[in-house]
């Protein structure tokens, strides 16, 4: 526990150092990124070690606000978020310390590497306090750091507008979440964790609405349509490295805050777990549509996250259904997937934002209709993107599969159980579908962006990336790879961890997670096959094709023998067929200019596609409860004297309410 | 594991480019022509492989990657790959989800590489194809895990298959299994082999050999390839075919006597008589419209998912 | 025995959602005509046992009147209206289907849960019913023409008489037989509205019957 409280201080330290010598960039750059990655390597050990051996470490001192007490614990399940978000974290300050060196000439580099700290440690305060209030403390400051680091470029009116929608956004949440601890501590007197867990709120009326507060609460923060709205605003407008730590790890702690809630409210009901599947199955779906339309990079990958998210709430529903049900096997698989997704999407979405970023830095176009032909002036950075998008669509032998493998042989398990049926069956298609939806998506954003030609002409000459940006995303890529062929061991590993979340006993977990263990074995021995037969296939290809001289031409283009960039396929009618057959969710807007006559000059095609949510019900709803609120204007008088007259007229009023 | 397991991916590598030829042989009966020889697909294979190739220059190494993946994923695949009531060389609960993963797999890789070369045509095609296979693979794996109520939990040589593997779902199948829950099967069966032709490009779905660039799906995407290359992709597609005669023959030639060599040939004939079925569509049928594909598959995937509920309900 | 009660369940399950999911009418009316000829067979497999003289006639009856005389009647109105399509219907054709697809699950779990009287031979009967009935309502609600209405409230009807005989034929055959005449009067004045309609409008679009309103 003292190392956690020590890489805190390094990160408060290094932080406020870095925001002093803001004037010198290089300071800056070194004092932030190096607080970040030694806070983060000091940290990772007392995570592993609880990971570990699920021994817990307990921190507790008294403190001066009413109900609130410094009190941290760090579980295996604090201990597994720990992990995730401190890796991710350090290999983003590596990258971030190149990423801003551009913009040293225009920005305060230190005010961003302060908020940067900031928000790492107050991540990381989230997932270890024990205690209402200072959990809260902690959301808020994570909020508002996060947002301080989205409006980086704030001379830009989108990046405002994200930046205000963020806010509003994650302060509803936030309001959900303070109703949510008022109830509990109301019940228990106290607003000590512990508290939650041992009075019990469990067998009450109160669990129910405790559940959905905390869905609606922490689904904000996570992206749970249509709580997503502010996700893709925000991510786009941060620096990249800043969206890779906000949507690989941030939007995690909402998972988090749910595992956490759900622990204090006891035996869960069966339609917690149904609720928290349709969620997760429209978050999934809807998220990866959208994510398709879109012709933002970063902003297909902000929804991407939406679709992510629902596959972590498609396993936590399943496990959720599993204790509801008493199917511990269900519970086990779950959680499972649920938790090792976590990780595996802090993994693989924090290298496609960097890719995104290193797209970003080098041509300075987020507009994928604008981009082709990367891979041959980037290769590092396309085959990493590749490697990325592969385990983003759950495709073996990389980790993505191996989460979705836990959750669908847990739907599997779940079917012919009353109760249960039903919502297997859900999960397994939704899953299918996300998978195929997933494989269209990034097919298109890799393909678009990296292969063919050139769509425009790139204003500056494009380059690869410095090692220090390579760097981190490679370590990233190995992650991918690593979890993908060692699953069967980091499976076994997890037990702590699973037993933490489930209640269940070590024993008891190693017989369930017997069922999956030994596939995984297979999995692993399957995958190296793979790996083999494609090692000799490329032995076979440069054998048949030695000696031979390979012909070069254009490409065949049926006949036309002067195919120019122009001609490729667009993204967006790459994504056409689908976005129409879906049209009734995504409402895109087209504008056609069709060719005219026999010799048409001018033609073109826009598409966008508006976050329905966003329009047709949060649009609406704001604007009504504005015009609700200017019904009150009289109110507001603009002198002193009647504001004081409220206020005084309040009080006594409430008073003569008490006494009465 | 015995090594008789060894036998079906063997036969499988070998025998997979005949089943092209079968159905060009259909085709041409009905035509009322001789027809290519039955063995051309090994020719052509054996012809390409020697060639040399020709790239364009605006192709990266991602499109020499392509075919290698491709047949690679193909070769894995076999691995789990029951034959009739045979267990696989390696069978685990799930290995379905690997199966059709693995089938993702070499999609991924033909898309991308299709994209790499630019073309206007491959980026169609590929776009065809990854929109067919959001409708193709839930349907796929639901009629997969609807067939797996079905059956009884099967033993192959004292050791329990898994419930939930291919191996398992295919060795529970029997005639009782037809007589007591035939209607679910024959739902399963039908989603499974409009899959069949979506997965392999055959018509209604696609035309394998038209030469309208602008209608193709499949063949369009692999243009640009030549050589050793296109080879590859030939032998993956008649690796593909096999895979998918295997799963549907497995249903409907139920053939369970329990002496391996015994069902392993019924369902090789299955195997062998399929592509005479595809050939016999192929003759008979026009393709459909493009936009009527979608409602094809998902009317595969309505099938899929009423067998499933039949199932679980009944 | 319940291997052919489940097959024909499953084909008029099917006959549902090939109504939903396509949209030459004339393509319409012959599925719905199947479907009555289905639905008179359905009580002979159910309750073999029951099968008396008055139970064959209802049968015959259903069959006669909702697999040849209804479907006569909506055939020659299609051909005086010269409707051949629904055209740009409220809901699409394969969102339609999905959200039957959703009916049926709905229908399913429902049908697991309604408390009935006796003991089914087919637990499929009552979420069938369900579920034809929901598609009709759905035909009914998300249909522009005329006549893929008056289709829907067939449907819809069909499934009305599948759930009384998933109570085993226990209500009186006046009863049915009123049920019957109440169809065919709705027909009947709905074919002859049609007829109407076409004549006055040129066309049978009921999305346009509200510019008929003050």
């Amino acid at each position: 526990m003292r190392l956690i409280l020590f890489s805190l201080m390094i990160f408060c330290f290094s932080g406020i150092c870095s925001f002093f010598f803001g004037k010198n960039p290089r300071v800056a750059n070194m004092m932030g990124a190096g607080g970040t990655v030694m806070g983060a390597l000091i940290g990772l050990v007392p995570a592993s070690i609880v990971l570990w051996t699920g021994r817990i470490a307990e921190f507790q001192r008294s403190w001066q606000i009413p109900y609130g007490s410094f009190s941290l614990k760090l579980d295996a399940l604090s201990a597994f978020f720990l992990l995730t978000i401190l890796i991710l974290s350090a290999i983003a300050a590596i990258y971030g310390c190149t990423y801003l060196w551009d913009y040293r000439n225009r920005k305060n580099l230190g005010a961003s590497w302060f908020f940067f700290n900031i928000l790492v440690a107050s991540m990381v305060m989230v997932v270890i306090s024990h205690n209402g209030m200072l959990f809260l403390m902690a959301w808020e400051i994570m909020s508002l750091s996060s947002f301080f680091l989205v409006t980086f470029e704030d001379e830009i009116k989108s990046v405002r507008q994200a930046g205000w929608i963020y806010l509003i956004a994650t302060h509803i949440g936030t309001a959900f979440l303070f109703v949510l601890f008022i109830l509990l501590a109301h019940r228990c007197s106290s607003l000590d964790f512990t508290h939650f867990i041992a009075s019990g709120v469990n067998g009450t009326s109160l669990t129910g609405t405790a559940f959905l507060l905390a869905v609606i609460g922490f689904g904000t923060k996570a992206g749970f349509m249509p709580f997503h709205v502010w996700l893709p605003e925000a991510h786009p407008a941060a620096p990249s490295h800043v969206s890779a730590v906000m949507s690989g790890v941030m939007i995690k702690t909402g998972i988090y805050g749910l595992f956490r809630t759900l622990s204090f409210l006891g035996r869960p009901e069966p339609w917690w777990g149904w609720l928290l599947i349709a969620v997760g199955l429209t978050s999934g779906i809807l998220g990866v549509l959208f994510a398709l339309a879109q012709h933002d990079l970063k902003r297909l990958l902000a929804y991407s996250s939406v679709e992510n998210i629902g596959i972590i709430t498609l396993g936590l529903g399943l496990g959720v259904l599993g204790l509801a049900v008493n199917q511990p096997v269900l519970a086990v698989l779950g959680f499972g997937g649920s938790l090792l997704h976590v990780l595996n999407h802090a993994l693989f979405k924090g290298l496609l934002f960097l890719g995104a970023g290193a797209v970003l830095h080098a041509t300075g176009v987020r507009n994928i209709e604008q981009l082709g032909g990367l891979i041959r002036h980037m290769p590092w950075t396309g085959t990493l993107f590749l490697i990325g998008s592969f385990a983003i669509c759950g495709l073996p032998p990389l980790n993505g599969f191996i989460s979705e493998f836990l959750i669908f042989v847990g739907a599997f398990m779940g079917m012919g159980l009353s109760d249960v049926s039903l919502s297997s069956i859900g999960v397994i298609a939704g899953l299918a579908a996300i998978g195929g939806l997933a494989a269209a998506c990034f097919t298109k954003a890799f393909g678009i962006v990296f292969l063919g030609e050139p769509r425009c002409t790139p204003a500056l000459p494009v380059h690869e990336i410095s090692w220090s940006m390579r760097l981190p995303m490679l370590l990233l890529a190995l992650g991918c790879l690593g979890i993908g062929l060692l699953s069967p061991w980091i499976i076994s590993a997890m037990n702590p961890l699973i037993g933490n979340v489930t209640g269940l006993l070590i024993n008891d977990i190693d017989v369930h997670l017997a069922v999956i263990v030994l596939p995984l074995q297979r999995i692993t021995a399957l995958s190296c096959f793979f790996v083999l037969i494609l090692a000799s296939l490329i032995l076979l290809r440069r054998h048949l094709l030695s000696g031979k001289i390979p012909g070069q031409s254009c490409t065949w283009d049926c006949g036309f023998l002067r195919p120019t960039a122009r001609m490729q396929y667009t993204a967006s009618s790459y994504a056409q067929p689908i976005t129409t057959m879906f049209g009734f969710f995504l409402q895109t807007r087209q504008t056609i200019h069709a060719p005219e006559g026999l010799f048409p000059a001018r033609a073109s095609l826009h598409t966008h596609t508006d976050d329905v949510f966003l329009k047709r019900l949060f649009h609406p709803l704001f604007h009504g409860i504005h015009r609700l609120l200017l019904r009150l204007h009289w109110l507001q008088q603009g002198r002193v004297q009647i504001y004081v007259l409220y206020v005084a007229v309040t009080l006594l009023s409430l008073l003569i309410w008490n006494l009465r | 594991m015995k090594m008789i397991f060894i036998l079906h991916p063997l036969g499988a590598l070998l025998l997979s480019p005949l089943l092209l030829g079968i159905v060009n042989r259909t085709k041409a009966f009905f035509a009322g022509r001789k027809g290519l020889p039955l063995l051309q697909a090994y020719y052509d294979l054996a012809r390409l492989f020697q060639k040399s190739a020709v790239y364009s220059r605006t192709t990266s190494w991602v499109f020499r990657a392509g075919p290698m993946v491709g047949l690679a994923a193909a070769m894995t695949a076999l691995l789990v790959l029951p034959i009739g009531g045979g267990a696989a060389c390696l069978n685990f609960t799930g290995d379905l989800i690997f199966l059709i993963y693995l089938l993702g797999v070499m999609r991924f890789f033909t898309v991308v590489a299709a994209l790499d070369t630019g073309s206007a045509f491959e980026g169609m095609g590929a776009s065809r194809e990854v929109q067919f296979s959001i409708l193709a693979e839930p349907a796929l794996l639901l009629s997969l895990l609807a067939m797996g109520e079905i059956g009884e939990s099967a033993i192959d040589s004292g050791i329990p298959l898994p419930h939930l593997s291919l191996s398992g779902i295919y060795a529970g199948l029997s005639f009782s299994a037809w007589m007591h829950s035939g209607t679910v099967l024959l739902l399963a069966a039908s989603a499974l082999f409009i899959v069949l032709l979506t997965e392999n490009a055959r018509i209604p779905v696609d035309d394998p050999n038209t030469h309208l660039e602008l209608t193709m799906i499949h063949e369009v995407m692999v243009l640009d390839h030549s050589g050793p290359d296109f080879a590859m992709i030939l032998y993956s597609s008649a690796i593909k075919l096999w895979i998918f005669g295997a799963l549907l023959a497995g249903i409907l030639v139920p053939v369970r006597s329990g002496d391996f060599l015994l069902d392993g040939a019924a369902t090789l004939g299955g195997i062998f008589l399929l592509p005479i079925g595809i050939g016999v569509i192929e003759s008979s049928m026009a393709r459909l419209r493009l936009l009527r594909v979608p409602q094809l598959l998902s009317g595969a995937g309505v099938l899929a998912i009423l067998a499933i509920v039949l199932v679980l309900k009944g | 025995m319940e291997l052919w009660i489940d097959a024909l369940i499953v084909l008029l399950i099917l006959t549902n959602l090939k109504l939903i999911g396509s949209s030459r009418l004339s393509a319409c009316i012959r599925i719905v005509a199947l479907q009555g000829v289905l639905l008179g067979i359905l009580p002979g497999l159910v309750n073999p046992d029951q099968m008396t003289l008055r139970a064959i006639l209802l049968s015959a009856i259903t069959i006669v009147f909702k697999g040849m005389v209804f479907p006569w009647l909506l055939l020659r109105s299609m051909r005086t209206s010269s409707v051949r399509r629904e055209m740009e219907p409220f809901i699409g054709y394969s969102t339609s289907m999905l959200i039957s697809v959703g009916l049926l699950a709905l229908a399913m779990w429902m049908g697991g849960r309604l408390p009935l009287p006796i003991p089914l031979k087919s637990p499929l009967v009552v979420p069938l019913s369900l579920f034809t009935i929901m598609v009709g309502l759905l035909a009914i609600v998300s249909r522009k023409k005329a006549l893929s209405q008056v289709l829907g409230y067939l449907v819809m009807e069909n499934g009305i008489y599948a759930f009384g005989l998933a109570l085993a034929l226990k209500e009186p055959l006046l009863v049915e037989l009123g049920t019957l005449l109440d169809v065919f009067m709705a027909v009947f004045v709905m074919g002859i509205a049609i007829f109407h309609i076409n004549r006055e409008f040129d066309h049978i679009d009921t999305d346009l019957l509200s510019a008929l309103k003050g």
